[in-house]
């Protein structure tokens, strides 16, 4: 790097420096600040920008419907949420209770097929391919058609329920029943992508543990859980990191099936603050719940880069 | 002898049924979509549901153009996932090339950053600074706030294919009196083509699929699919024949799309962290 500087101090110390040369001396010596510029510029507008008036938003009492100017109420907000609005405190354990049972289903299902697919058969191409459908499918038409399949007499779900011989259920029509459908619909979508990430890790295990356990005479059994699992942990723990920061997110598929109903038995505190938001144009409370939010996607990350160095 | 055989046969058939049924939930839910797509209403919504033999019609499809401006809203999604892939990809390349070679590290976990941030919490700025620009329901707003899920996955992925470009390709042009412009104009964006394909594809179906920021800051004239579609579930009740071909027709493009690049998708959607 300081040679090929060099060579350019050089070449130009002869000649009088025209405003070209110095436009590209300037141009070469700072090149890795130019190259991002603008990129940060970006960032810098769209998501900086955003972040630090979020916070100090948080800190108003602002109704953007009203014309009257935003008021500082310090941490207000912050009391109400941690204290007074058991709307809220509701809305918050139903997001980690959501992301609870979601992210265990797919980490649970996922690994099992991860095992299942471990090997070399026909058809596995196929099997990859279609994994990766329900991820990348649009959020909203496949809510949709969870929508119809839901539906509590003419849907496909309590048909094929009624097959297995269950009775049938109300799914999303029903509080009781709400969450826990709208997170079938995050399993179906997501399951793939913690099959995908530990087949990828499997794929990397040594041979040579297999080995001596099976010549120790070790079940299949005991070779997943002393052997598979624990090598398996890191490639898990990223799988259930980005899945728990998309969980702790989800908005589209609760918004688009039951906007938080039937009454709020589905209300994370995505949907509350942004009915907050813009229904009711509560823009300072609606911050203050944003900035918390941030705060637990922060902290589920810390702690699962804390689980990731700690052994079990 | 025959015994061994037969039971390795049992065992191959036991695999492949277990396959089918593992991989069934996931190949149900589309194949569900498409064909409730083409069932007339009345076998659409028929109880008990018939799975292979039913009639076929186009009337849901018909439908979806003639009651609804659904060619806008296609034209309106395909504007603004192009302009935000576009524009991510003018401003990210040369920010992943300059990560990649440069080891800017610093700049690397910003970008992570906008990966964790909840997107609902740019929301509320966002929406009063665009209120306040009379920016509201216009391309240029949407384009710039999908790029929070588009540039992030273009730089991201893009270091990756930069940093797999060999040093000596990139000093050999420097010495042959490339500036670092021209060496990353000439030499490197030619050598990272592959990737720049995929990221654009992952920044197009990531913007195309986005809902949060559309349906806020999106109006009549700019309303995307993703939007319109969530109007129609009010809009058509239990007629589902139109609901199940606007899902088709917004999914279809993103599957196609999908298939090109599947070896990219799941590095892409854990940020490099997992090589599919």
């Amino acid at each position: 790097m300081a040679n090929r500087t060099d060579v350019v101090d050089q070449s130009v110390a002869g000649a009088s420096l025209s405003l070209g040369i110095r436009i590209s001396r300037f141009g070469h010596r700072y090149a890795r600040f130019i190259f991002p510029a603008p990129a940060l510029l970006i960032v810098a507008l769209i998501i900086v920008y955003p972040v630090f008036y979020t916070g100090w938003m948080s800190l108003q009492e602002w109704f953007a419907s009203s014309l009257t100017p935003p008021k500082f109420i310090a941490v207000a907000n912050y009391q109400k949420i941690l204290a007074g609005d058991p709307r809220v405190r509701d809305a918050f354990f139903r997001t980690l209770y959501f992301t609870l049972i979601a992210v265990s289903a797919e980490t649970a299902l996922g690994v099992a097929m991860a095992l299942l697919f471990n090997r070399e058969f026909w058809g596995r191409g196929l099997v990859r391919t279609l994994s990766i459908l329900p991820m990348m499918a649009t959020p909203t038409a496949i809510s949709l058609v969870f929508v119809m399949m839901y539906h509590p007499t003419l849907g496909v779900m309590n048909y094929l329920v009624g097959l297995v011989g269950l009775s049938p259920f109300k799914w999303t029509y029903s509080s009781k029943t709400a969450l826990y459908a709208i997170a079938l619909v995050d399993v179906w979508e997501w399951t793939p992508l913690i099959m995908l990430i530990a087949l990828a890790g499997l794929a990397a295990l040594p041979k040579e543990p297999y080995e001596s356990a099976l010549i120790d005479g070790a079940s299949a059994l005991q070779c997943f859980w002393y052997i598979t699992l624990p090598l398996l942990r890191p490639t898990l723990i990223v799988a259930i990191l980005f899945r728990s920061i998309d969980a702790l997110k989800t908005f589209d598929i609760i918004f688009v099936m039951t906007q938080g109903g039937p009454s709020n038995a589905s209300e994370t505190i995505n949907i509350l603050l942004f009915n907050q938001a813009f229904s009711y144009f509560n823009m300072g409370y609606a911050s203050s719940m944003a900035v918390a939010l941030f705060a637990i996607v922060m902290g589920a990350c810390l702690i699962l880069m804390k689980v990731r160095r700690v052994g079990w | 002898m025959s015994a061994k055989l037969l039971n390795s046969r049992l065992r191959t058939v036991g695999f492949y049924a277990l396959v089918i049924i593992v991989m069934l939930p996931t190949v149900f839910v589309f194949y569900w979509m498409i064909t409730l797509s083409l069932k007339p209403q009345v076998e659409a919504a028929g109880y008990p549901p018939s799975f292979f033999r039913f009639s076929i019609t186009f009337k849901g499809y018909v439908e979806v153009f003639s009651k609804h401006p659904f060619l806008l809203y296609t034209w309106n999604s395909f504007v603004v996932a192009t302009g935000c892939t576009l524009l991510g990809l003018i401003v990210g390349l040369p920010a992943a090339y300059s990560i990649a070679h440069w080891r800017q590290a610093g700049l690397a976990v910003v970008v992570l950053a906008a990966r964790i941030i909840p997107g609902i919490s740019y929301l509320i700025p966002w929406y009063i600074l665009f209120r306040n620009l009379k920016m509201v329901d216009t391309y240029q707003a949407l384009i710039l706030t999908h790029l929070v899920v588009g540039l992030p996955i273009i730089i991201w992925v893009m270091i990756g294919f930069f940093e797999d470009i060999p040093p000596e390709l990139r000093d050999a042009a420097l010495i042959d009196g490339c500036s670092y412009y021209g060496a990353f104009l000439r030499v490197a964006v030619p050598l990272v083509k592959p990737g720049i394909v995929a990221t654009s594809i992952l920044s197009f179906i990531f913007s195309w699929n986005n809902f949060l920021f559309s349906v806020i800051l999106a109006g009549r004239n700019t309303r995307t699919l993703p939007i319109a579609v969530f109007n129609m579930i009010g809009y058509e009740e239990i007629n589902w024949g139109p609901l199940a071909a606007a899902a088709t027709l917004i999914t279809l493009p993103v599957i196609l799309l999908t298939l090109i690049i599947q070896r990219h998708i799941v590095s892409g959607l854990t940020f490099g962290a997992v090589k599919g």
